[in-house]
């Protein structure tokens, strides 16, 4: 394992990976891939949501309006969001060497991953911030709160469940960009379909791995919607 | 109290620039009400959000209790802004926070122990009477209820202005009743200088101590209630009566529009007016009204007295004015009117609505 084969190597006439062998291979790849979100989803989340913030209330009618510096932000942010994962991931080929001194491996994949999702989450969480009513904000700003303040309880705090579920978009978006970046060589459950499942033919691994992702996903979007329904008042079970 | 000075607000620069607030001058004494009514589009929402400086004014000041805030930096505004207490449409509350936890907000921001905060919400909660809803989230409130919670919320820092931005606005008649008659009990507990700021007409004969009228960006016409609702010639005081559907006079009778022009109209003008032209007078739609201890309303009253100055004169006699209706369209008055969308409030459309 960690060898990618060149492809013109591949012959038809190898066997399907036993059933018995499968959690060896598949429990390792699952870490990777939990790693790797992991690891995305806590940069996104703390270099997303202030770009979120700082989207919201720079744009018109914001707690600190600055069309200039919107403007740019703004522009950054659609580059980030414009260009597909595969494109992005090797154009920054590198820097991100320069960053991790490596081009293969999770330490690798974090990196055009995290700069995919940063973007990502900052529209996601700017949508959910317009959601919350302009007059809440006013109500904090009469209430005496200061900028900061007033972003915590009346912005984000309003906005807290529907973040959860922009979390919960996001967190699968970055396991699918984990399978894709598993295409380098990044390890995880993308790696293991791609050597064993498409370019060894191997149907077992290619079927365990499709249910493994299809069940991955699904944990996320029932622990996000449980997030969601816990967050919101009228939602709780009372 | 407040006063606001030359207050101007002009949205855009150059060719662009909308005079939304065009030179107030407005003054609102501790313990006094003054409604500001005013079409939809008329300034209302500007001059709360200048008052209270969420907008900064263009020029011109707001001064409470002496002090200048239109010039003070942001973060001295933020410290300044705690002598005003607004209370917004809908309340505007934190849906993900209890009641108590809404009104307990500002204390939050101003850096209040916990404890401190506690007793205090608990205070106010008593006093918007909701000590029993402490706990429940705004979706469990009743609209009045989270109007109360924003009232309370707004008194949490103990300003000496109440600013209220059509916070009655949507809710049920009797709701607004409720609403109205806590806002006048704070206002005498409190001694606070309220600016009730509404579209409604018929709001404001329950809440207001005085009223103003703007249009356009500029106050056009502004007094006591009493005086307004006992003067004739004042637009805003005919605005504020409650629109009536007179009956039909009969066969030989002319309508007369009847309107309280003095403070002293006698209880009994109706007889009085009757004997003076020794006819008996058909009251066909009136609605009388207390307005701080003193009789003000609007009648159409039909007779068959053929001399119009005569009849002028009888209820000349007794503080009224009488204007003969067009009887051409008294039987017009037999139909209910259907209520505008939007409460009329200039001169020209209610003296169209007085006629129709
Ligand atoms: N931020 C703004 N920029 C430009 N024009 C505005 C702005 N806010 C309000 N206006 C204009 O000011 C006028 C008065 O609006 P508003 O104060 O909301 O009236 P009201 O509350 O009496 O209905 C309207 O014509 C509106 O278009
Ligand atoms: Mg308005």
């Amino acid at each position: 394992m960690g060898v990618t084969l060149p492809s013109a190597v591949i012959v038809r006439t190898l066997a399907d990976t036993p059933i018995a062998d499968l959690p060896a291979l598949l429990v390792p790849a699952l870490g990777e891939t939990l790693a790797m979100v992991g690891i995305v989803m806590l940069v996104v989340v703390l270099a997303g949501t202030p770009t979120a913030v700082c989207l919201h209330n720079m744009a018109p009618g914001g707690l600190f309006e600055n069309k200039a510096v919107y403007g740019v932000l703004s522009w950054i942010v659609n580059i980030g969001r414009s260009l597909p994962f595969l494109v992005l991931m090797a154009a920054i080929v590198p820097f991100t060497r320069f960053v991790t001194g490596t081009n293969i491996g999770i330490a690798a994949a974090v990196v055009p991953m995290s700069l995919a999702g940063i973007p990502f989450f900052a529209r996601l969480v700017e949508n959910c911030l317009r959601e919350v009513p302009r007059s809440v904000t006013q109500a904090a700003r009469a209430s005496g709160g200061s900028p900061l303040q007033i972003i915590r309880s009346a912005q984000l705090g309003e906005a807290f469940p529907a973040i959860l579920g922009g979390l919960t978009i996001n967190t699968i978006a970055m396991i699918e960009y984990s399978a894709i970046a598993g295409t380098i060589g990044a390890g995880g459950i993308g790696y293991v379909a791609v050597t064993y499942g498409y370019q060894r033919f191997d149907q077992t691994v290619m079927i365990a791995t499709v249910v493994l992702l299809i069940a991955l996903v699904t944990a996320v979007q029932l622990l996000g919607d449980g997030l969601v329904r816990a967050t919101t008042p009228h939602l709780r079970r009372r | 109290m407040i006063s606001l000075k030359q207050l101007t607000k002009v949205y855009g620069r150059g060719p662009d620039a909308v005079t939304v607030l065009d030179r107030l001058d407005v003054e609102v004494a501790s313990g006094e009400i003054l409604a500001v009514v005013g079409p939809s589009g008329a300034g209302k929402s500007t001059l709360a959000q200048c008052i209270n400086l969420l907008e900064r004014p263009t020029s011109g000041q707001v001064v409470v209790n002496g002090e200048d805030l239109s010039g003070l930096p942001e973060h001295r505004l933020r410290v300044a802004r705690r002598r005003i207490g607004t209370v917004f449409q809908s309340a505007s509350l934190l849906s993900r926070r209890t009641a108590a936890e809404n009104v307990a907000l500002p204390l939050e921001y101003l850096g209040v122990t916990p404890a401190e905060a506690k007793a205090r919400v608990a205070e106010l909660l008593e006093r918007v009477g909701l000590s029993h809803r402490a706990h429940h989230y705004p979706f469990e409130l009743s609209g009045g209820q989270r109007q109360r919670v924003g009232i309370a919320r707004a008194l949490a820092l103990r300003p000496s202005v109440l600013l209220s931005d059509e916070a009655t606005s949507g809710l049920d008649p009797e709701t607004t009743r409720s609403v109205v008659s806590l806002l006048r009990q704070l206002r005498d507990d409190l001694d606070l200088a309220v600016v009730f700021i509404t579209h409604e007409m018929d709001t404001v004969l329950h809440v207001a101590d005085s009223a103003a009228r703007l249009d356009r960006g500029r106050i056009v016409e502004q007094g006591r209630l009493v005086d307004l609702l006992t003067d004739h010639d004042s637009a805003l005081g005919r605005a504020l009566q409650p629109r009536l559907s007179p009956a039909d006079p009969g066969a030989g009778a002319r309508a007369w529009h009847v309107t309280y022009d003095s403070r002293a109209v006698p209880a009994d003008w109706l007889q009085r007016v009757s004997a003076d032209l020794g006819e008996p007078a058909a009251l066909l739609a009136a609605t009388i009204q207390n307005i701080g201890g003193t009789s003000t309303g609007n009648a159409t009253v039909g007779l068959v007295a053929p001399d119009a100055v005569r009849v002028e004169a009888a209820f000349a006699r007794h503080g009224l004015r009488a204007v003969l209706r067009p009887t051409h369209h008294a039987t017009r008055g037999t139909a209910p009117e259907t209520p505008p969308a939007e409460p009329t409030l200039t001169t020209t459309r209610k003296e169209a609505a007085l006629w129709a």
